[in-house]
């Protein structure tokens, strides 16, 4: 089923509203969940592995990228247990040396792309800038929603560029879409974003560049696990989310688990499903699971730097 | 088994100290009872033997309303308001210094999910000593007149569903309306209360001014039946509230009693919230609660998909240890409410309806019932008319506004009502049509301290709450 045009803008603006003081209360009591011992331990490793461990700079170079490459491939040189993270997310233009790195050991390689973060650009260049981070060796493609038009509401413009940004990446790579949360600002609007981009093909749905607050939060994420929920049992079609920015800390990562935990279930509780996007949240995992295999806390310098 | 199992959270016991047993709290001392009567309280999550209670006998509730009489006339009626209120701001404080013990106590003796005490019960009493405690010297300016006298002393009998916060419903806008109080705390549920006489001696409120009996229902009727008391205030069953309410006589009479909710979803709900809704109406404290969401009113364009959806969610219910952190739904207060939870959820059956139960392990020992939902429910069945106060959720359906209003109206009760649309007019409209104390739009079980709460027709007559909750305590 293809819609399109006025049928399209009537079925996101049909979609059920998002009462924002519920969904925010609901989040609120999920945070309020305490992991504690077993169940603390399991989710330190999920969140690992469910890492895209991320720099996007302007100042990032090669060297930056290799030494972020290896720390994904072993997050605590002196544990072997530690899982490696879920892929490494980079320019386009830095795409080629982070495949090189990680060729082989299963981490994926995700490069932004279409004039990320802002996505102010024409289709032609937003299009090549996929090519060329799909050329460079990218697995993964996060591009962004051109939110002046989705606040416009021109929900067909938004769905082309998708759509054909999902064309060049058929085959080759997945489709992160970059909803920018922060940006659209009511629920309501997650929502309809969140449908809009997986009825025009997204593989996963990503909440924030990183470069806007607010970034990811808990009730955003809330409404983009029920999209995914109810668009895979109305088309039968499962899709990932992302949640990315601002989540730093052990208990942060825990938080968002629980609400996948309780909100869509095993099934996407697994990092080809949920990826959580962020950089210094993996040394906070490394100390905690420390911590709970030693009973104690080390400082900072007994972790490494992330690049 | 999931992937992700949370291992037991279990909040610590350590911070109570429970004795073995208790005398009553009379004229600001704990003092055996005249008689021999004790009972024993329970935790409903074990069987567990918690403490040894008196019951106060009819001499003991004599003694206790002369304290009161005596207080009153001595000490709290003539002390300025500004006075009054220090006191009750003081016992506000101490009860948020004491928060987690209360908390456990009360999860303990109670059976209710320690995230619900915590977070919901405590935080609620503790909030309206503080706004009662605002009243206190500020009378003059709620409406009741140049100079509003308190009536004297109240005998105040409340239930076992939130014994601290009826508590504080109960003798916070007594107090600060300059009345002095005789209070019977449930017999399954003493504890808290027993625990708020000692914060009463901590926060060096003058002798009888507050006086707690335990007992059960001869204590009960002892209390409201005694000529010493000038204002009847109780919290329960409907059955009991009409015998309460023939047995005062010519006292002031406050009641709130049993309840039979309707929460009506309409098509263009925010469902997710909307399902949300229905889970903390009915499943919140088990469904003891008197103004629970117990019949659900589902549009019928949107029944399968809303029903779906609250399945879907009552598999993720955690049910189990009151004082695990992460459990949603605790036990059932006391075998006979068990037993009476059974009685009508087999006549739902046998009359008929369909029932479905939340797919979890009840625990061997304890009182436990698994959350319910019966569809096919037609307005006749004993399901859609009786107060069941408990897990048990009724469904039935309709088509339009008008009759969703004539089967939220079709029952003997009035407590609360829940609307559930996205369109702000319909809501008015609703609202304005309910025939019901409280009506709650897009959100339910929202108490506050400022919003005043209580019933039509059989759910029982006076406000608790608010400014409207001062009538009750004042000679107007």
């Amino acid at each position: 089923m293809t819609i399109a045009g006025p049928d399209l803008r009537r079925f996101l603006d049909g979609l059920p509203g998002v009462d924002s003081v519920g969904a925010e209360a609901r989040a609120a009591l999920l945070a309020s969940r305490s992991i504690k011992t077993t169940a603390k331990r399991l989710a330190l490793d999920l969140a690992i592995s469910m890492i895209d461990l991320t720099t996007l700079e302007g100042q990032d170079t090669p060297g930056k990228v290799r030494a972020m490459c290896a720390k994904a491939k072993h997050p605590d040189p002196t544990d072997p247990t530690v899982p490696t993270v879920a892929a490494v997310c980079v320019y386009p233009d830095l795409a080629d040396v982070a495949a090189a790195e990680v060729k082989g050991t299963g981490i994926h390689v995700a490069s932004v792309a279409t004039g990320f973060p802002s996505g102010r650009a024409s289709l032609d260049v937003k299009l090549a800038d996929v090519r060329s981070a799909i050329a460079a060796g990218a697995d993964e493609v996060d591009m962004v929603i051109d939110r002046g038009a989705f606040l416009a509401g021109k929900y067909q413009l938004v769905f082309d560029e998708i759509a054909a940004v999902k064309e060049v990446c058929e085959g080759t790579a997945h489709l992160k879409v970059i909803l920018e949360t922060g940006e659209l600002v009511t629920l309501d609007n997650v929502r309809r974003a969140s449908w809009l981009a997986m009825l025009a093909g997204a593989d996963f749905i990503k909440t924030s560049t990183g470069k806007v607050t607010p970034a990811a939060t808990l009730p955003v994420t809330l409404v983009m696990l029920e999209a995914v929920r109810d668009y895979r049992e109305s088309h039968g079609r499962q899709v990932g989310v992302k949640a990315a920015g601002g989540i730093r800390t052990a208990k942060d990562a825990i938080r968002y688990l629980v609400l996948v935990n309780e909100t869509v279930g095993d099934d996407w509780l697994d990092p080809d499903w949920f990826r959580l996007g962020a950089s210094s949240l993996l040394n906070d995992l490394l100390m905690q699971r420390t911590k709970l295999a030693t009973g104690r806390y080390s400082g900072p310098d007994y972790f490494t730097l992330d690049s | 088994m999931g992937k992700f199992e949370y291992a037991p959270a279990p909040e610590s016991r350590d911070v109570v100290a429970l004795k073995e047993s208790y005398g009553l709290f009379i004229d600001g001392d704990f003092v055996p009872g005249q008689g021999d009567g004790v009972f024993k309280t329970i935790s409903p999550a074990t069987e567990e033997v918690l403490a040894e209670v008196t019951e106060a006998s009819p001499a003991d509730v004599d003694r206790a309303v002369t304290a009161a009489r005596r207080a009153y006339e001595r000490t709290w009626s003539v002390m300025p308001g500004r006075e009054r209120a220090k006191y009750l701001f003081r016992i506000a404080r101490i009860i948020q210094e004491r928060a987690r013990e209360l908390a456990v106590l009360e999860s303990l003796d109670n059976g209710k999910p320690i995230r619900e005490s915590r977070d919901v019960d405590i935080p609620l009493a503790a909030a309206h000593f503080f706004y009662y405690a605002g009243w206190a010297d500020k009378l003059e300016h709620a409406g009741f007149g140049p100079d509003p006298r308190p009536l004297g002393v109240a005998g105040q009998v409340i239930p076992w569903n939130f014994p601290l916060l009826m508590l504080a419903w109960k003798i916070a806008p007594a107090l600060a309306c300059g009345n002095t109080v005789v209070l019977k705390p449930a017999e399954t549920t003493p504890l808290t209360a027993l625990l708020f006489a000692e914060i009463c001696q901590q926060a060096d409120l003058p002798p009888g001014v507050v006086n707690i009996v335990t007992g059960a229902g001869a204590t009960g009727r002892a209390l409201v039946t005694h000529p010493g008391i000038d204002k009847v205030a109780f919290t329960g069953s409907t059955e009991v509230g009409k015998e309460i309410a023939r047995a005062a006589g010519r006292k002031k009479v406050t009641l709130e009693l049993g309840g039979k909710a309707a929460n009506i979803v309409f098509a263009d709900a925010p469902v997710d919230q909307a399902v949300e809704g229905i889970v903390n109406g009915i499943f919140f404290n088990q469904g003891h609660v008197c103004c629970a969401g117990s019949r659900l009113l589902v549009q019928e364009s949107v029944y399968d998909q809303v029903l779906a959806s609250l399945r879907r969610r009552l598999a993720t219910l955690r049910l189990g240890d009151p004082l695990d952190k992460n459990t949603d739904v605790g036990a059932i207060n006391s075998p006979a409410q068990l037993a009476k939870i059974r009685e009508l959820s087999d006549s739902g059956e046998a009359e008929g309806a369909e029932r479905w139960s939340a797919p979890c392990e009840l625990p061997v020992k304890g009182f436990w019932f698994p959350p319910t939902v019966f569809t096919g429910v037609s307005p006749a069945h004993r399901i859609a008319r009786e107060e069941i106060f408990g897990p048990v959720l009724s469904v039935l359906t309709f088509r339009t506004p008008a009759e969703a209003i004539a089967k939220a109206n079709n029952t003997p009760y009035g407590l609360s009502a829940g609307v559930w649309t996205d369109k702000g007019s319909r809501i008015l409209w609703m609202a304005s049509r309910l025939r019901a104390g409280v009506v709650w739009a897009n959100t339910f079980n929202k108490f506050d301290p400022t919003s005043p709460f209580g019933g039509y027709k059989e759910s029982g007559y006076g406000r608790e709450g608010g400014r409207h909750g001062l009538e009750a305590y004042l000679d107007v």
